[in-house]
């Protein structure tokens, strides 16, 4: 096998020659100078591009680079050592700042103890609220806000992962002009003249392109900048937008409309391509909560899933039935649906396609107004539309589905906007561009050109304002180094329109530069500070007096009262046609279907192959791929890490001769890509799947040239889906790192009841069903420890009815507990460290099977085989029931790995973590040791949360009350699947649940007696779909 | 002892019956300090020149008693009293688990009493014997055997003791300066 | 003890010779013989695989476990596979001289002595593997219980604590065993010498041996015992070793069979090496007469027989696998016959049951060169045989999630293969100098040595 540890070679690390030194550049860089600053020599001060280029060499940006396997770990642990090395303060002349301890100490402030801190983090413009875990001012981890309706304490990954984002070493961290570093002084400058000649033009010359924004405060700033420059334009565009979703709006209402769904109230859902249950569709954590609320088969009637979906997503994991359907064949679907049908026959679907749609819309019919429809992004206009009006027939709106005004502040066509931009770009229209965030160069529509446009001299000034120094950044003159939302002022709007005021954790590690800023800046007061502007636009907002306890109370918080937004009542663009007769009726499918252009069942054509293309699970639109977390999290689906393969389904692979892993070309209207495949069960057949984010030039030395880039592909007319894709097989082959290959419990010896699961009439007749093989306790020749006699017997539920794989625990786990990342050539190897993984389960038919998820932590076992076999008592049994593992104990002989039923132990099989690169020393949680080389590690139940509560409880001479203590994955958990708590106590929370008839230990029958158990899968199927189903069993 | 300046006398044979009978016949004689030498180990030879009791057994049964109490109470002592630790909910004292050991210790330190017991008893090692100054002597390790009557003998008189040796028609005959 | 020349086909010793000449002949391999330039070259070649496992095990400690293949969930690949087998081939030399002494086999007289020297630098071979292949190996020493400022000892429920006591004591025993037994050919070494500085030498090894009747006696005494406490010594050792696997619970381990079935497996081994060192040396340094067909044909037999009990472990293995009804080990059966790895499982079978089938008949079992190469195969046999109980048993166990593939690394094969480096530059020293057959053993097979009543 290769060899995976070779190392640069000595004559890459050192440069030729030394650079010659730019003093004034230094002075420049020095004037940017506050607080602690990491550089290593006045060259890299200077910036010289000899330092930059041994830079490059010492420390690849490339991935390409690096192709050994230790290496990609290797950089990431190399990450920043460019700025090891504290300030070079002996060599310039620094300020008088004496150091003095703390005299008076603050007040809220105990070393070791964490403040939390309320702010939100920001994805495609909706604001995810969340706490702050902040040790002596150093945020750590992040975590739900439970006060917040939005969250309800839950949170997503890219939240979670948000804080090795702000520590990432590979941020840009100066201001630059043409790749020299400058003072933001000196852009202060230079703008001056370019923005006094637009002042004349009235800014005609002035462009500022935008991601998607719901900061009031920027919003209202951008406005009133608008008004400066009345000829100026702000455009908006982001790769992952909602178009679709605003145009579906128009076409019903004519109107932009945010909409807003009540799962709680839901019996019957119906997902039309929507991915409501993943990270990333607004609402995402309070719908998770939602939806899990009614899935209880022991309480309550279970709400019923049907989910119709072009590609498999954990969404359609979780329906009780699932109709795998290309794109484009959605809308016909719809139309085809009982109620619309008189609109257009159901040609092109097949029996048990038609018969399941039938079925789901008497459903949706039996229960008016707790019914819910809810189309995709990715799905055309035509069926946001269809999707109103049903849920306008059907009576949903006003119970379950709610309008209101559009969280996004500037609710345009992004695709649009971005159009006209680059057609003024091209007519020389453009003086003066600002790109502020985003990153277009890399994700724009491929047919726009967008980069060459802005490579084009015609635009004199292009300044850019962003977190790296990435694809668009390389094309602007001027780079300013955003401040990540960890470190700068600003506020932001949740899905349900409520602002939450973003404060800034810490002051910003490379002294960066916020939105607002660069704004106020532009409008002409450079040195108003982001809290000033933040501050000012609330003052305006607040009528009320006392201000200061209205901004204290909203900071506390984490919103800001009264701004959530009202639910309205739009009219349909019919009903307004016709005012006079039968005003204010509510648009019927009718209506909006009449509005509708027919689609002409000859536009589909079954043959051609259909593409979609998806943001990633992980990374995003490719915002996040140089978040180690992000890039090694494993994609719930098919659990691969650090890559983006088509997938398409089993016939399709099999019709093409293709495997899993070979390399094919994907040729989609003369633009290719070549690109290693991904056989996915469950795939709609004919059709592919791509996922965009991948392929990055410059994201930094994690995500460049990480999976393959399939922006190429996409084009503005077809943003998410179309067909005419060709596919030729290369021959080659590309690894992938999936981190569970095997994705079925059934063996050639029969299935293992690893996932116990049943229908809910099933479960009614026999609840017991899933506690099958577990050997009654009193089966034992010795006395059993006295666990019932401690205060305390930890113990955790994992409910697989609310799990929906949306990988959060994950990340919180590694976030919680310093877990490294490895790199792929290790996750390859099987050598992913995640103490809590994920494990995903297909049964029955390739085509489309039924999934489940089960999150697998460390199980606590009371009988541990890991422990019996350990030979130096590295991992040993605590009073409480924790399966305590004693890192500087362990010698590394991996036995007790070995000896795991479950394979929950982690080993360190090199130097996986990180000890060099200062930032990560401060983002590391200082409650979890970190390991070393050679050691064992695993879940430990959060031990560190256990015993600060064990100390405040005694402390107070109390015990700890439930639910107080929540483990990191359960803190983090939206569905609230993962239950936490002291088994001792009969009426804690888990001791309920583990009560529970459909209670059952994984492996029971190893008698392991496990403290983690879980609540067996209970699905809820439409009794006639399973009737029908069983009948065409029988008839084949 | 008397300083007689010799060790002893010793004859040469060429053959394990000859060293037998000759050994017989010397106990017989009433010498009582003598010994044999042979290239290896012969059956009656010892008990020939009135060698009777052996202590090796005895010293390696103690050593093994005394191994397996140690290796036993050690476990136990570690297990139950200095650190008792619950692993994977097995009871401190796993008795069970605990035999291997006390059988391995058993056997090492019986083992080892045996080889330095025997060490020992033999007085070995010795670099310096007075044997080794007979000439002849270096064939007692390849195909010659040899039988000493010492000179701290009570019956010991040369004249005497190298006349009898005659009688028993020895290879030759030396006399092992002291 | 009876004639051997009467009641076997084949004599233990070629008539003619005398106690002299037979000491003679062994001892002037050693003391006047000159060394040919074969030894240097093998010798060299043996020393540079040395160094090259020095190198392997040096880069490892540099940058840890990781440079192997092993992973999760197979935590343990070649190093416990190497140990074991190393351990196994260990076994025949206490064996021979230790079992076969009280079963007055007298045949064994001459080839104990170097089988014994190869089980030293087996197992010495084998303990390298559980020192590296921890991931602090520096911390390996941990395994013992020494007093220590931490006040934690050692867990004596592990099965790798009970290796770590059976597999010192038995490098202990071997070692003293061997010894002892050498001290009386050093006495004649020390004699027979010429130059003053072997003298020296061999005489402080000999530790002034003299041969007196009364030393004798209490030598054989010990002799004897030291042989009745290594018999069950020998056979606890590997049984020990199949704790390691017997009392974990991952399938393919969790079984009773594995004590007596890896004891076989490993005299089975341990005749196959005893052969492959016999056959080349009798050869190169005229032993034939010493060692004769008789003792390549008892060895032959032994391998045959340990390799039938080999043979019936792998049966009882399967059938449970069927009969048990464990789902568990119903795949594992299903795994090793049609999993990614049954070609080595088929071969595993093809090697040590098929092929030493052939020992059945007469004329191979005399046979130098097929004996030779039915060793080299049962050897490999055996070495797949550990290769299928360790990684088989762990890529696919319980969750079907986390089941995984092994591949070895290049730096796997080097330890390896410097593993057997070692091994041999130990022999060729060996042979060099000491003398590889029992001298004063040998002399009580001569008919000199009878005592007539």
């Amino acid at each position: 096998m290769e060899d995976k540890n070779t190392k640069p070679h000595r004559e890459d690390v050192c440069p030729s020659k030394k650079g010659t030194l730019d003093l004034d550049a230094a002075r420049d860089r020095l004037a940017e100078t506050n607080g602690p600053e990491y550089w290593r020599s006045l060259e890299e001060l200077a910036g010289s591009p000899d330092f930059q280029e041994m830079l490059h060499r010492e420390f690849p940006k490339g991935a390409s680079e690096w192709l050994d396997s230790v290496s990609r770990r290797g950089f990431l642990k190399l990450m920043g050592a460019s700025l090891a090395m504290a300030g070079m303060t002996a060599c310039t002349k620094q300020p008088l700042e004496p150091i003095v301890p703390y005299v008076k100490q603050p007040e809220e402030v105990v070393p070791g103890r964490p403040l939390f801190f309320a702010t939100a983090f920001t994805l495609g413009g909706y604001a995810s609220p969340v706490l702050v875990e902040s040790h002596l001012y150093r945020p750590t981890k992040i975590e739900g806000n439970d006060k917040h309706p939005a969250s309800l304490g839950g949170t997503d990954i890219f939240s979670q992962a948000s804080i090795l984002g702000m520590y990432d070493p590979d941020r840009s961290q100066t201001v630059t002009y043409l790749g020299n570093i400058r003072s933001w002084g000196s852009l202060v400058e230079a703008m001056r003249a370019p923005l006094n000649i637009q002042k004349s033009l009235q800014g005609a010359g002035i462009r500022i392109l935008t991601p998607t924004l719901s900061s009031p405060t920027l919003a209202d700033q951008l406005q009133s900048f608008l008004k400066l420059y009345p000829q100026a334009k702000w455009h908006v565009y982001e790769p992952a937008n909602r178009d679709n979703v605003l145009e579906g709006a128009k076409l019903a209402f004519g109107q932009p409309v945010e909409t807003q769904y009540k799962l709680e109230n839901a019996d019957v859902i119906l997902s039309l391509d929507a991915d409501f249950l993943y990270p990333g569709f607004p609402g995402f954590t309070r719908y998770a909560r939602d939806f899990a609320k009614r899935r209880n088969p022991d309480g309550g009637e279970m709400s019923r899933l049907y989910v119709v979906e072009s590609t498999p997503s954990s969404t359609g994991a979780r329906a009780d039935h699932r109709l795998p359907l290309r794109a484009s064949e959605m809308e016909r679907a719809v139309r085809a649906l009982p109620g619309l049908e008189v609109m257009n026959s159901a040609a092109g679907l097949n029996g048990e396609q038609q018969a399941l749609l039938i079925a789901a819309y008497k459903d949706l019919a039996s229960h008016r107004g707790t019914g819910v429809i809810i189309a995709g992004d990715h799905q055309p206009p035509a069926v946001h539309a269809l999707a109103h009006a049903l849920n306008q027939d059907l009576g949903n709106v006003g119970r379950t589905v709610f309008y209101t005004d559009p969280v996004n502040a500037n609710p345009v066509n992004q695709t649009e906007s971005l159009k006209d931009l680059v057609a003024d770009m091209r007519g020389s229209k453009v003086d003066m561009l600002i790109i502020m965030g985003g990153n277009p160069a890399y994700d724009a529509p491929a047919d726009l050109g967008f980069a060459d446009a802005l490579k084009s001299t015609n635009i004199p000034l292009r300044v850019r304002l962003g977190l790296y120094q990435d694809e668009t950044a390389e094309l602007c003159q001027w780079h300013v180094n955003e401040a990540h939302y960890l470190e700068a002022w600003g506020d932001a709007r949740a899905y349900d329109g409520t602002v939450s005021i973003v404060q800034p954790l810490i002051a910003p590690l490379y002294n960066g530069k916020s939105a607002c800023e660069l704004v106020s800046m532009l409008s002409g007061q450079s040195d108003t500070g982001g809290h000033e502007i933040v501050q000012a636009y609330w003052k305006k907002q607040h009528s009320g007096a006392d201000f200061d306890t209205f901004w204290r109370k909203s900071l506390h918080d984490g919103w800001v009262e009264g701004t959530t937004f009202a639910p309205k009542a739009p009219q349909a663009r019919a009903a307004q046609a016709e005012p006079a007769s039968k005003s204010n009726r509510p648009p019927s499918g009718r209506d909006i279907g009449t509005l509708l252009p027919r689609v002409d069942s000859k536009t589909i054509e079954p043959k051609a192959i259909e593409i979609n293309f998806r943001r990633d699970p992980s990374i995003y639109d490719g915002q996040f791929s140089n978040n180690g977390w992000l890039q090694e999290l494993p994609k719930p689906m098919n659990k691969l890490t650090w890559d983006n393969p088509v997938l398409m389904g089993p016939a399709m692979a099999e019709r093409l001769g293709i495997k899993t892993e070979d390399l094919v070309e994907l040729e989609l209207n003369g633009k290719q890509v070549t690109v290693p495949v991904w056989i996915q069960v469950g795939h709609p057949d004919n059709s592919v799947t791509v996922f965009l984010g991948y392929g990055r030039r410059r994201a930094g030395r994690v995500g460049t040239g990480a999976g393959f880039d399939m922006y190429p592909l996409r084009t503005s007319a077809t943003p998410w889906f179309t067909s005419g894709l060709a596919i030729r097989k290369t021959g080659g082959t590309y690894k992938l790192a999936s981190t569970q290959g095997y994705q079925t419990m059934e063996t050639p010896t029969g299935t293992r009841p690893l996932v116990r699961t049943a229908n809910i009439e099933e479960y009614r007749k026999e609840p017991e069903f899933a506690r099958e093989e577990e050997p009654p306790k009193e089966l034992t020749l010795y006395k059993p420890y006295p666990y019932a006699a401690e205060a305390y017997a930890w113990g955790m539920t994992v409910d697989m009815n609310a799990c929906v794989g949306c990988n959060n625990c994950i990340v919180a786990c590694q976030s919680e507990n310093n877990i490294p990342v490895v790199g792929k050539e290790q996750t390859v190897l099987g050598r992913h460290m995640h103490w809590l993984r994920v494990d995903t389960y297909f049964q029955g038919d390739r085509a489309n099977p039924q999934a489940y998820f089960q999150p697998v932590p460390c199980q606590q076992c009371e009988n541990a085989p890991c422990e019996v076999v350990c030979p130096v008592g590295a991992t040993v049994h605590s009073s409480e029931g924790l399966n305590d593992m004693v890192y500087n104990r362990c010698v590394g002989t991996r036995y007790c790995s070995d000896n795991c039923p479950y394979k929950v132990r982690r080993f360190n099989f090199l130097l996986f973590q990180d000890w060099e690169t200062s930032q990560y020393k401060m983002m590391r949680n200082p409650d979890v040791s970190v390991r070393s080389r050679g050691v064992m590690e695993k879940c430990t139940y959060c031990v560190q949360r256990i015993n600060q509560h064990r100390i405040d409880s005694e402390r107070e001479d109390s015990k700890i009350e439930d639910g107080a203590l929540q483990t990191a994955c359960q803190q983090s958990c939206p569905a609230d699947a993962i239950v936490f708590g002291n088994i001792n106590d009969p009426n804690s929370r888990v001791s309920k649940l583990k009560a529970r008839p459909r209670n059952y230990s994984l492996l029971g029958d190893l008698n392991t007696r496990p403290r983690t158990t879980y609540l067996a899968d209970i699905r809820n199927p439409n009794p006639e779909l399973e009737a029908a189903k069983d009948a065409h069993a029988e008839r084949s | 002892m008397r300083r007689t300046g010799t060790y002893g006398i010793m004859a040469e044979f060429d053959s394990v019956h000859t060293l037998l009978d000759a050994a017989k016949r010397t106990r017989e004689a009433g010498y009582k300090k003598i010994d044999a030498y042979s290239p290896f180990p012969i059956e009656g030879l010892a008990e020939a020149i009135g060698f009777h009791h052996d202590e090796v057994p005895l010293v390696v049964l103690i050593g093994g008693i005394i191994g397996g109490l140690t290796g036993y109470l050690m476990q136990y002592w570690i297990s139950v009293v200095n650190y008792p630790v619950n692993v994977g909910g097995k009871p401190y004292h796993s008795w069970p688990s605990f035999i291997i050991v006390t059988f391995e210790m058993t056997i090492l330190f019986a083992g080892i009493s045996a080889v330095f017991g025997m060490l020992a008893l033999n007085g070995l090692p010795m670099p310096y014997h007075p044997v080794f100054n007979s000439p002849r002597f270096a064939f007692a390790s390849k195909d010659r055997f040899f039988l000493i009557v010492f000179s701290s003998d009570p019956k010991y008189k040369p004249s005497e003791v190298r006349g009898f040796l005659e009688s028993l028609r020895p290879r030759s005959i030396s006399e092992v300066p002291d | 003890m009876a004639d051997p020349v009467e009641n076997e086909r084949a004599p233990v010793i070629e008539p003619g010779y005398t106690l002299g000449s037979v000491t003679d002949k062994i001892s002037s391999i050693v003391l006047t013989r000159p060394t040919s330039n074969a030894w240097f070259v093998g010798f060299g070649v043996m020393f540079l695989v040395t160094m090259m496992l020095l190198f392997a095990i040096g880069y490892l400690f540099l940058k840890g476990i990781g440079i192997w293949g092993v992973t999760v969930p197979i935590g343990w690949g070649f190093a416990i596979v190497n140990f074991v087998w190393w351990i196994g081939i260990g076994h025949a030399g206490t064996l021979i001289s230790a079992i076969l002494l009280l079963l007055r086999q007298s045949w064994r007289n001459s080839i104990n002595r170097f089988a014994e020297a190869m089980t030293l630098f087996a197992v010495a071979s084998a303990g390298i593997f559980p020192l590296i292949h921890v991931g602090r190996p520096w911390l390996a020493y941990w395994l013992f219980p020494y007093p220590n400022t931490m006040r934690v000892w050692p867990q004596f429920r592990s099965p790798l604590v009970w290796d770590v006591f059976a597999v010192s004591t038995y490098a202990t025993i071997s070692a003293l065993f061997w010894f002892i037994g050498l001290i009386p050919d050093l006495a004649t070494l020390r004699d027979r010498s010429e130059e003053r500085w072997k003298k020296i030498i061999y005489g402080m090894l000999a530790m002034g041996w003299r041969g007196s009747a009364r030393h004798w006696h209490r030598y054989e005494t010990a002799y004897l015992l030291l042989a009745g406490l290594a018999t069950p010594l020998v056979l606890s050792v590997h049984t020990v070793v199949s704790f390691d696997f017997a009392v974990g619970i991952v399938p393919g381990w969790h079984t009773t069979i594995f004590p007596p079935y890896f004891v076989a497996g490993a005299i089975y081994s341990g005749f196959a090496m005893v052969l492959m060192l016999a056959i080349p040396i009798r050869k190169i340094y005229n032993l034939e007469d010493f060692i004769t067909e008789l003792h390549l044909q008892n060895a032959a037999k032994v391998m045959l027989a340990t390799g039938l009990i080999v043979a019936y472990g792998y049966v009882v293995e399967a059938f449970m696998g069927w009969y048990g009804g464990n789902r568990y080990d119903a795949f594992l059966l299903w795994n090793r016959l049609h999993g990614p790895y049954s070609f080595f499982y088929y071969m595993l079978l093809i090697c040590n049951i098929v092929i030493p089938q052939v020992l059945w008949i007469p004329k191979l079992r005399s046979s130098p060169v097929w004996l030779f190469l039915i060793s080299f195969v049962v050897l490999v046999g055996m070495w797949l045989e550990r290769f299928i109980i360790v990684v088989v048993s762990l890529h696919r166990d319980f969750l079907t999630s986390s089941w995984g593939m092994y591949y070895p690394t290049r730096w796997d094969w080097m330890t390896y293969i410097g593993t057997i480096g070692l091994f041999l530059s130990a022999m060729f020293l060996f042979v060099r100098l000491l003398p590889m057959i029992s001298i004063f053993e040998m002399r009580t097979l001569l008919p000199e040595a009878e005592v007539k009543e």
